[in-house]
């Protein structure tokens, strides 16, 4: 395996009194396609945002490309100042479940504020990427629309656009389907089934079975704060090995 | 009854009296607003973003002004504040409505601030914007819009409220309508002018506040 992109190395994480991760190691290559599944309250949020820095973790550490993000782990474990900690969350782009567009600003705003004040690129270099991803995602005619005028797949796609034109060693996908209309899923999964084909390296949380099977590379099945069992589609879906697996892949009518 | 014949005949020398007051009680109002709005500012902020400490003190004092009439603001600002500095009636009228000021615009930019979704800092962070750039360009926007409505209202409440600077004597309209009338005896009929000035005053904060309101409202 090449050199990994991305590391988690034994990673805890308590919401109070909670232990929601016990230690979770998880590896991607570039390139690789991961997709996490699992019932709610099992983790798989938690690590993902724990990877964007978006919560705190009290123990392990994660790596993105050899650098270790949050934290320092020596001489001993500190938490990085803040602007570290903005620059290192640029690494990873995130598309959230609920889409979180800026309401006051155009497809082309939303993806292009990153670029212009983030990586402090002129404004027609940045908007000539922004109209490119837009493109990518089948949202150029629809630039200057705002949130408020999308549907709710034009609007997850145009956060897509947003997240990966700031040109992310991984993309970060947290159920990003769960909160559409079925007859949107499709246009979205669509838009991340492409990225993958191109080489996109990409960790999803998603309650979407057919379509972990089919753009992932590996599957992890999370259960309790741990993972349970991972491994390829083909033998975590065809063939699970443990017990609670196998009663929620039945569960969850793959 | 209303004597409309004298009443134009006394307003006409009254008239350059009448402007004056009016332009006082203008440049008191605006100028407390805008003094007000960058106090309050800074009032939600440190409520929203501030230390234990610093939310305490900035509690207390929002406490002690929301919870204190105008008029007595005005009466301690002048007669309190003159035992340590010397203040003219404009400066105290001034200092007591802005603070007056800056306790609305506060708490109201407090409540539209904690009332944007999580989701819009979470988003802006995981673009690697640093906490200051985030507010800057994505909570002010959008917390500004929220307290826009309560903001022009805050607005009119000033500009009555500044009817009890004559007190202290600032002349503004008030103090100058009651001082025609000390002359004239005419006073159902100044006051009645007094109240249209204001009224049309208040009016047209209202009516600017909507057009602006609709220009800065999301497009959906």
């Amino acid at each position: 395996m090449t050199k990994p992109v991305l590391e988690i190395t034994d990673l805890h994480k308590k919401f109070k009194e909670i232990e929601v991760l016990k230690g979770v190691d998880l590896t991607m290559a570039t390139g690789d396609v991961v997709s996490v599944i699992g019932s709610s309250g099992s983790g798989k949020t938690t690590m993902l945002r724990c990877v964007n820095l978006l919560e705190d973790f009290e123990q392990g550490s994660i790596t993105i490309d050899g650098e270790e993000i949050g934290y320092t782990s020596a001489p001993q474990r500190r938490r990085r100042k803040e602007s570290e900690i903005a620059r290192q969350r640029s690494m990873t782009g995130m598309v959230f479940q609920q889409f979180n567009l800026f309401p006051h600003m155009s497809a082309l705003g939303n993806v292009t504020l990153g670029l212009l004040k983030v990586k402090k690129l002129p404004k027609p270099e940045a908007t000539a990427i922004a109209e490119r991803w837009l493109e990518r995602v089948g949202m150029a005619e629809r630039r200057n629309h705002y949130p408020g005028q999308l549907s709710g797949g034009q609007q997850q796609r145009v956060a897509i656009a947003r997240a990966i034109a700031m040109n992310p060693k991984v993309m970060l996908f947290d159920e990003v389907t769960s909160a559409l209309d079925p007859e949107l899923v499709n246009e979205v999964l669509n838009v991340i089934k492409s990225l993958a084909a191109d080489g996109m390296t990409m960790l999803l949380v998603t309650h979407e079975m057919k379509f972990a099977y089919e753009v992932s590379r590996r599957v992890v099945f999370m259960n309790q704060g741990k993972i349970e069992e991972q491994g390829a589609p083909e033998a975590v879906f065809r063939n699970p090995q443990s017990k609670r697996l196998a009663e929620f892949l039945k569960n969850a009518k793959f | 009854m209303l004597d409309f014949t004298r009443f134009f005949a006394e307003l006409y020398p009254a008239r350059w009296a009448i402007l004056e007051g009016v332009g006082m009680t203008l440049v008191i109002s605006a100028l407390s607003i805008v003094l007000g709005t960058i106090l309050g500012i800074g009032v939600a902020l440190s409520l929203v973003y501030g230390g234990r400490l610093q939310r305490f003190v900035v509690r207390a004092f929002l406490e002690y002004v929301r919870g204190t009439p105008v008029f007595v603001l005005i009466l301690a600002s002048y007669y309190l504040l003159s035992g340590v500095i010397q203040l003219t009636p404009f400066q105290a009228g001034l200092i007591a409505l802005t603070v007056f000021c800056s306790s609305h615009v506060g708490e109201n930019l407090r409540g539209a601030l904690l009332a944007l979704p999580r989701g819009q800092t979470e988003a802006a962070k995981a673009i690697g914007l640093t906490f200051r750039q985030t507010f800057v360009y994505v909570l002010a926007p959008l917390a500004l819009r929220q307290a826009l409505p309560a903001w022009i209202n805050t607005a009119a409440e000033l500009v009555k409220a500044s009817t009890l600077l004559s007190v202290i004597g600032v002349v503004e309209l008030m103090l100058t309508t009651r001082q025609i009338i000390a002359r004239n005896f005419m006073s159902l009929e100044f006051y009645l002018l007094a109240g249209i000035i204001y009224f049309l005053i208040s009016f047209s904060i209202e009516r600017l506040g909507r057009r602006v309101e609709r220009r800065v409202s999301l497009p959906s």
